[in-house]
């Protein structure tokens, strides 16, 4: 009995046993069934998370050539090394580690990463970009499983720049998306974006689309295989109007002659910008991987300013260039004739002053007083033209305002008018202002730019042109180039009368090739039609005020021009800081032009032979002969 | 020893379910260590050793068994004190005897021991019912073992022999009442524990358990990639050797306490059925056994047994799908470990022992 007793009482106490076993089995598959079944989406999301990345593939940034095929932009291979926090241990070690590997400063690395230090830990964080092969070599010689498992070297394209600083201004730099650029323009944090010039401007062409590539890694981050690859596009290629020996000869003559300054040369039949420098310049190189600190404050520091583009962000007085204006003005508005004779003793007095000239010219007729820049004639002129139909011409002829160019951050060319000053000052304009204005100086300020577009006007006979770089694109479509059409011209037609354009282009050709103050600019066959000025940093009181001021405080010079005389194919402007005339800004030109004529016959280009130490320049227009033996530039 | 009737006897489909998951558990131990490592044949090694320990364990009647328990149990308790001194040192404890081809940890053989001896001292008793002074001589027979082994330090092990005594103290006929006092006790004592009984690496377990993702790269990361690798297996898993979990390494120990996550991201919901299934099968069929038992011995030494195996399986599959703090526990018949197999499989033995000798006298 008792031993039955016994048994049913373990049977008994089995029975619980077993259904205790069964309903925690069952519990066991219904976790399994909510983490599997219930839950496997989000589950499965992230496994791929743990070990899928999406690595950017960043695009190459779109070629850039010139007019003639010459590549002006290209894409290098990089190495950037990165520190992707996701798989970070220990920071302080690996930036330690990583500065004494690589050579670079420890609180340099660990200012980067703070940088980024809110960004998704999975992004690389790039603490050297562009690394020299040794400090490849020498980071992925530790073993990067477990020595540094969160540091990465990446291959990228980066922007190369092989004419270094060549046309710098215009074609402009690039580099990380700045914040209000992440927020406004939706660029993700770390994109290279360009940030200046041509860059800029047409960074939506040139950006092309990053691809992706899909890896597998294992729990430190190393990659194991490529799931899936989606190649990156290629920015678009851009061709520009630009033509490359002609901005290289622009730069070489700067440089030559040691000027700071700017040149434009357009094409006044379509706006085509030809050439465009400012300089000093910077070489665009340093900012293609993230310029540091130090270089970038060195820049923005540096007295001569070397980010400013002078062409389009530079302003200053056109001194007598802006006669031209005068003529138009006067000739268009039937005020005088070509033939009006005029009588120069050495200056005249308006409304109680004095206004002196450089010369006594005598009597002098409309080219004449181009030809030898006579102040008194246009003092005259301007007298009778008066002040408002004086802008009206310089807007018409593009002197005022803005050109309208395809770059960043142009700024307004100044030519004042009663309504201006009104606004203003709240005075009247008083016609003795006008004296002064009608020789360049006064309340006139103006860019190198609106003078390159005010000189094209007058060479195509009124048509103001817009500026324009972008001549064609390659969207990789394998059509080809395609013709970008002309941006259509705001500017209301205008036409100046044929006896207008003969006489102004008759008095710039005597300018430069009879007894003119441009004989600099001459070359044979070509007729070379300019103008030079000269444009004040001080007024001569202020000049004797300042006496021994540390400043530079001599005038720049200018030389406007075009050629040849009849259709004119090239018309711009050289303007030289500091120069102090502008006959010794119109070698320049000639070594630009030179070089413009000898590309167009297919001859070799002109070489630069720059004269001796300058000889002292005579203040009254040199004669003939001596001109022409001071000219910088041999014949091809 | 082994004659024709009695072969009659045995429990072909627990061997054969035992083996399955012997198999299961080695295939996933070769996707685990990618391929065929030193891992992969030490477990088949192991595997042939514990059929060997388990046909001895078989062949011996498992009454002279519980006849010597008392000197096997004392040797059991020489070998795990002489084992604190003289063990091997590995992560900081001393588990090991170093035998020379291979290690053996004594305190997996604990378990079955300890099952013998409280069958063998339970079993024989003459009275009723149970009294205090037999279950306190139990709990001291279950504690001697239990603290050596705690000294090792190896607690998961240690904790694995109290199922044992509870379980045969129940079926022994101890009130369910000292069980709910019990309990009631843990869970009273169980802060006070937290505070003063516990290092600060155990507290801190415990902490992450309870909040992983406050340090999901440390002590909370295996957790949370357990629950990863589970919940990304889906029904169907992933695939024997694609599962990405086990095989780039985001869960650590694949190949031993988290055998059963791996199966459960490659076989999937499915392959987690049939392997529950597989087991329940075997806990099942054993309880069978200890209903079948010729005595109240035999009953007691299959519960013993199975007590420490089932509390084994539901806290390592429950720790795999990452609901319970990481222990040193493994899986029995599928995790990597010799010891731990040829002990499981010598219990098997003893079970299939039991339920052979039902008719003999």
């Amino acid at each position: 009995m008792a031993i039955a007793e016994d048994r049913r009482r373990l049977a008994a106490r089995l029975q619980w046993l077993r259904v205790s076993v069964l309903v925690v089995f069952g519990l066991l598959v219904g976790v399994f069934w909510f983490f599997q079944v219930v839950q496997y989406a989000k589950f499965r999301e992230m496994a791929e998370n743990n070990h899928q990345r999406t690595l950017a593939l960043r695009a190459p940034r779109g070629v850039i050539f010139d007019r003639t095929g010459q590549v002006l932009v290209e894409n290098r291979s990089a190495f950037n090394i990165s520190i992707v926090r996701e798989h970070t241990r220990d920071l302080e070690r690996t930036v330690r580690l990583l500065a004494s590997v690589t050579g670079v400063g420890e609180s340099h690395i660990r200012d980067i990463v703070e940088r980024h230090r809110r960004e998704p830990a999975y992004r690389p964080i790039v603490v050297v970009p562009d690394a020299t092969l040794a400090q490849v070599a020498a980071v992925t010689a530790r073993r990067l499983d477990t020595e540094l498992p969160d540091v990465v070297v990446q291959e990228v394209p980066t922007r190369d720049y092989p004419g270094r600083s060549l046309a710098a201004h215009l074609i402009g730099y690039v580099g990380e998306a700045s914040d209000q650029q992440v927020g406004d323009d939706g660029f993700s944090a770390g994109t290279i974006v360009g940030q200046s010039g041509v860059e800029r401007v047409y960074n939506k062409l040139l950006m092309g689309e990053d691809g992706a590539r899909r890896v597998v890694v294992n729990s430190v981050g190393r990659e194991i295989r490529t799931l899936e690859e989606l190649p990156p596009t290629e920015g678009r290629r851009v061709q520009l109007s630009l033509n490359y020996d002609m901005q290289r000869a622009a730069e070489e003559a700067f440089e030559a002659y040691g000027y700071a300054g700017a040149a434009v040369v357009l094409d006044p039949r379509s706006g085509d910008v030809l050439t465009l420098t400012s300089l000093p310049a910077y070489d665009p190189n340093a900012f293609a991987a993230g310029i540091d600190r130090a270089a970038w404050a060195a820049l923005n520091n540096d007295e001569q300013r070397p980010l400013q583009n002078r062409a389009i962000q530079g302003r200053y007085s056109p001194g007598s260039a802006f006669k031209i204006v005068v003529a138009t003005a006067a000739l268009e508005e039937g005020v005088v004739t070509p033939d009006r004779q005029i009588f120069c003793p050495g200056g005249a007095t308006f409304y109680g002053r004095f206004f002196k000239c450089l010369g006594h010219h005598g009597w002098m007729d409309m080219r004449q007083a181009i030809e030898k820049s006579c102040n008194t004639y246009f003092y005259t002129l301007g007298n009778m033209v008066g002040i408002d139909r004086l802008y009206e011409y310089s807007e018409k002829l593009g002197l005022a305002g803005k050109s309208g160019i395809d770059l960043p951050n142009e700024i307004e060319s100044i030519v004042p008018s009663s309504e201006w000053k009104r606004q203003k000052t709240g005075e009247r304009w008083y016609p003795g202002e006008t004296i002064s204005v009608a020789i360049g100086q006064g309340q006139l300020s103006v860019t190198p730019m609106s003078m390159a577009v005010m000189m094209a006007s007058v060479a195509n006979g009124g048509t103001r042109v817009v500026p324009r770089l972008v001549t064609a694109i390659d969207d990789g479509s394998g059509e080809g180039w395609q013709t970008v059409p002309p941006p259509a011209n705001p500017f209301p037609p205008f036409l100046m009368k044929p006896d207008t354009v003969a006489a102004v282009h008759d008095g710039l050709w005597f300018a430069v090739n009879r007894a003119g103050t441009a004989g600099r600019a001459r070359i044979a066959g070509r007729d070379v039609s300019g103008k030079t000025g000269t444009a004040q940093v001080i007024s001569n009181k202020g000049k004797a005020r300042a006496g021994a001021s540390e400043k530079d405080l001599r005038d720049h010079g200018w030389f406007v021009f075009f050629a040849p005389k009849d259709n004119p194919e090239v018309a711009g402007v050289v303007f030289a800081e500091h120069s102090e005339h502008g006959y010794l800004a119109a070698p320049i030109a000639r070594h630009i032009l030179a070089t413009y004529f000898a590309q167009k016959d297919g001859q070799p280009l002109p070489q630069l032979v720059v004269p001796a130490p300058a000889v002292p320049a005579p203040v009254a227009p040199a004669p003939r002969g001596r001109a022409a033996a001071n000219t910088a530039a041999l014949d091809p | 020893m082994l004659d024709r009737r009695l072969s009659f006897h045995i429990d072909w489909l627990l061997i054969g379910a035992v083996l399955i998951l012997c198999a299961v558990g080695l295939a996933m131990i070769y996707s685990a260590t990618g391929g065929p490592t030193s891992f992969y044949w030490t477990q088949v090694y192991a595997i042939g050793l514990g059929l060997v320990a388990m046909i001895v364990c078989l062949s011996i009647d498992y009454r002279s068994l519980a006849d010597k328990s008392h000197l096997i149990y004392l040797a059991m308790v020489l070998t795990l004190v002489s084992v604190l001194f003289l063990g091997d040192v590995r992560g900081g404890s001393r588990r090991w005897i170093d035998l020379g081809p291979f290690n053996l940890q004594p305190s997996e053989f604990a378990k079955a021991i300890v099952a013998l001896m409280l069958a063998k001292m339970l079993g024989e008793s003459r009275r009723r019912a149970l009294t205090n002074q037999d279950l306190l001589f139990a709990g001291v027979l279950t504690g001697v073992p239990l603290l050596l082994i705690a000294r090792q330090p190896d607690l998961g092990t240690a904790v694995t022999l109290l199922p044992i005594l509870v379980t045969v103290a129940v079926a022994a006929g101890m009130p369910v009442r000292y069980l709910a006092a019990l309990a009631l006790v843990a869970a009273l004592a169980a802060p006070v524990a937290y505070r003063f009984g516990l290092e600060d690496y155990q507290r801190e377990r415990i902490a992450t358990f309870l909040d992983p993702d406050q340090d999901p790269r440390g002590a909370g990361y295996q957790q949370i990639q357990a629950r990863i690798t589970v919940g990304s297996g889906g029904v169907w898993g992933k695939g024997y050797r694609e599962g990405t979990q086990g095989q780039l390494r985001f869960l650590p120990v694949a190949h031993n306490d988290f055998i059963f996550s791996v199966l459960a991201e490659e076989q999937g919901f499915a392959g987690v059925v049939v392997a529950l299934g597989l087991y329940l099968f075997v806990i099942l069929r054993s309880i069978e056994a200890a209903r079948l038992a010729k005595d109240r011995q035999g009953a007691y030494l299959v519960l013993g047994v199975l007590a420490s195996f089932t509390f084994q399986v539901v806290y390592n599959i429950t720790m795999s799908a990452g609901l319970v703090p990481v222990k040193g526990l493994t899986l029995p018949l599928m995790s990597y470990g010799g010891s731990s197999m040829i002990a499981t499989l010598a219990g098997f033995g003893l079970i299939l022992n039991v339920r052979m000798r039902r008719f003999t006298n």
